[in-house]
């Protein structure tokens, strides 16, 4: 069965710690029960970046920290190369820190193994900067991917998702159902790459540059998409992007990337009423 | 240290670290053959892309080759009044040696490019970071399923290839020589009797010409995966890993053949 598209993240919240505790623990039983109380599901911390340090040949990232609360959009902005997209790249322990700690719902996922990753990962979803759509597979069986790798629904259950999420993204399932990514227009492809993240019903979406490239009309659309998301899902979400405008409509916190260290982290309006040469320079007369 | 002792530390280095990444993606693909879960389905397409789709080039190949070492041996073979034995060197050259070698250039040339660019592109569209962040490992989803389609299709391939190249010398020395038909197959025969038998029943030239695809098929899909999944500088690495793809197995091919030649002459008993 479908899940509720109105489902929210508390439920999620859990299978993702169960999740990574269930890793950590390689087959160890953990009862839920016995945790200690923790903090109510506005206040609990889903994604956090605990002084975070990553260097290859040169320093990128310096130590990193911040937190997206339980539905959340938290948005990195800052320069071309100043290591935004890393920062998603972390969360997803695609990367691992050379000090510091990427904590997911409280539990650090630092320690986890390449095959424990790939279970944790299961619990996000990612829309990329050019959808990143598998283009030998058709639009259905694109959204269908990650229910056919991870769940054990049947045909008609998975149709049934794809749908809903397909007319979640405001696309028209049963004409582009069949279609592939080169007969889409770039807007489609983003809105098919995101119906495609949120199939597993997430309780975490990242998104990298989800803007870039697209008219405006189109880049209006996309943000309307990620705050319906947040709005009627609970969804916590981190984007990355350039676009200060899509932005500061949909992040309920900005955190500013600059000479590999975070410059700024607040609210939009904090932002703004910030007395800072560089954060002035950046926005740009916004 | 000086600076060309500083260059040359790092250029070995390089070189080992790429040798140990390769053996490492070859030990996962072949240790993932028997881990769950199974993508049946993928190793099915790619059965067909490897070897259905390389059907024709092979044909082509195998028909010509023997076509032209009947007719250039009967040349040789006519100064000693030889040329009834031109089935005993068309059937030895082909299942020995030009069955398995001329059928892994042709595949390392189709599939091997084709392999490396798609995984290439699907590299620098992200879709490989897409696997990954949708729980999948690309190794077990898109390695594995081709060094598997590659490992059964390619001895079958060698043998069509055997085959249509021992009926190409057939066909000159019956109509070009004046070799009959049955007198030419008597003599493949006897060669392969000739050449002796592994476990009594199995011709020594089998097992010669079919343990050499069997490892060259590794070779090719793990090459083209190697340098398709280490893609990087948008469409141009594409084409690098592409070129690369062709020479390295190309020239792994002609190497490992003879390693292998010579590790079988030493261990199978010929002319038993």
């Amino acid at each position: 069965m479908a899940d509720e598209p109105t489902r929210r993240g508390s439920d999620r919240g859990r299978s993702v710690r169960a999740a990574i505790r269930r890793e950590l623990a390689d087959g160890v039983s953990v009862d839920e029960q016995e945790q200690p109380p923790g903090p109510s599901d506005e206040e609990r911390t889903i994604v956090e970046l605990d002084h975070v340090w990553l260097a290859f040949d040169s320093p990128v990232l310096e130590d990193v920290s911040f937190r997206a609360l339980n539905g959340e959009t938290v948005a990195i902005v800052g320069e071309s190369g100043t290591g935004k997209s890393t920062i998603l790249k972390l969360i997803l322990r695609l990367l691992v820190p050379d000090r510091g700690q990427v904590r997911i719902d409280g539990e650090d996922i630092t320690s986890l193994t390449f095959d424990q990753a790939l279970e944790v990962r299961q619990t996000m979803g990612m829309v990329f900067q050019g959808a990143a759509l598998f283009d030998s597979m058709s639009v259905f069986e694109n959204v269908a991917y990650p229910l056919r790798e991870h769940t054990q629904m049947d045909e008609d259950e998975i149709e049934a998702r794809v749908r809903e999420k397909l007319e979640f993204v405001d696309l028209d399932a049963d004409r582009v159902m069949e279609q592939f990514p080169a007969e889409l227009s770039g807007g489609m492809r983003k809105r098919v790459g995101i119906a495609r993240g949120m199939a597993n019903n997430p309780e975490i979406m990242l998104y990298d540059e989800p803007t870039s490239g697209l008219d405006p009309l189109t880049t209006a659309t996309i943000t309307k998409l990620i705050m319906k998301l947040q709005r009627e899902l609970g969804v916590t979400s981190v984007v990355v992007s350039h676009d200060i405008r899509s932005v500061f409509r949909m992040a309920s916190k900005v955190a500013l990337l600059n000479d590999h260290r975070i410059s700024f982290f607040g609210t939009p309006e904090e932002m703004t009423g910030k007395d800072d040469r560089y954060i002035n320079d950046f926005l740009g007369g916004l | 240290m000086p600076e060309f002792l500083v260059r040359l530390n790092d250029a070995a280095k390089s070189r080992v670290l790429t040798l140990q990444e390769y053996f490492v993606l070859a030990g996962k693909s072949l240790r993932f053959i028997f881990a769950r879960p199974f993508y049946a389905q993928d190793v099915v397409q790619q059965m067909d892309e490897i070897g259905v789709k390389s059907l024709g080039i092979v044909l082509l190949t195998g028909m010509f080759t023997g076509m032209v070492l009947a007719l250039q041996s009967s040349v040789q073979l006519k100064t000693f009044g030889a040329t009834m034995y031109i089935g005993n060197l068309v059937s030895a050259s082909m299942i020995r040696e030009l069955g398995p070698v001329l059928a892994g250039l042709m595949v390392a040339g189709r599939v091997g490019s084709g392999i490396a660019a798609q995984l290439g592109s699907m590299r620098v569209t992200e879709q490989i970071d897409a696997l990954n962040t949708l729980g999948t490992d690309p190794i077990k989803k898109l390695v594995t399923p081709r060094v598997l389609a590659a490992l059964v299709m390619l001895p079958v391939l060698t043998i069509i290839n055997d085959f249509i190249g021992i009926i190409g010398g057939n066909i000159i020395a019956s109509l070009v020589v004046g070799v009959p038909t049955t007198q030419y197959w008597r003599t493949v025969w006897t060669q392969i009797a000739a050449d002796g038998f592994t476990l009594r029943y199995v011709p020594n030239d089998f097992v010669q010409g079919l343990s050499k695809p069997f490892v060259f098929g590794a070779l090719i899909s793990i090459t083209a995966c190697y340098f398709g999944l280490g893609t990087t500088g948008g469409t141009e690495g594409v084409g690098q890993a592409t070129t690369r793809t062709v020479v390295t197995s190309s020239i792994l091919i002609l190497i490992v053949d003879y390693f292998i030649t010579q590790i079988l002459l030493s261990v199978l008993t010929y002319g038993r």
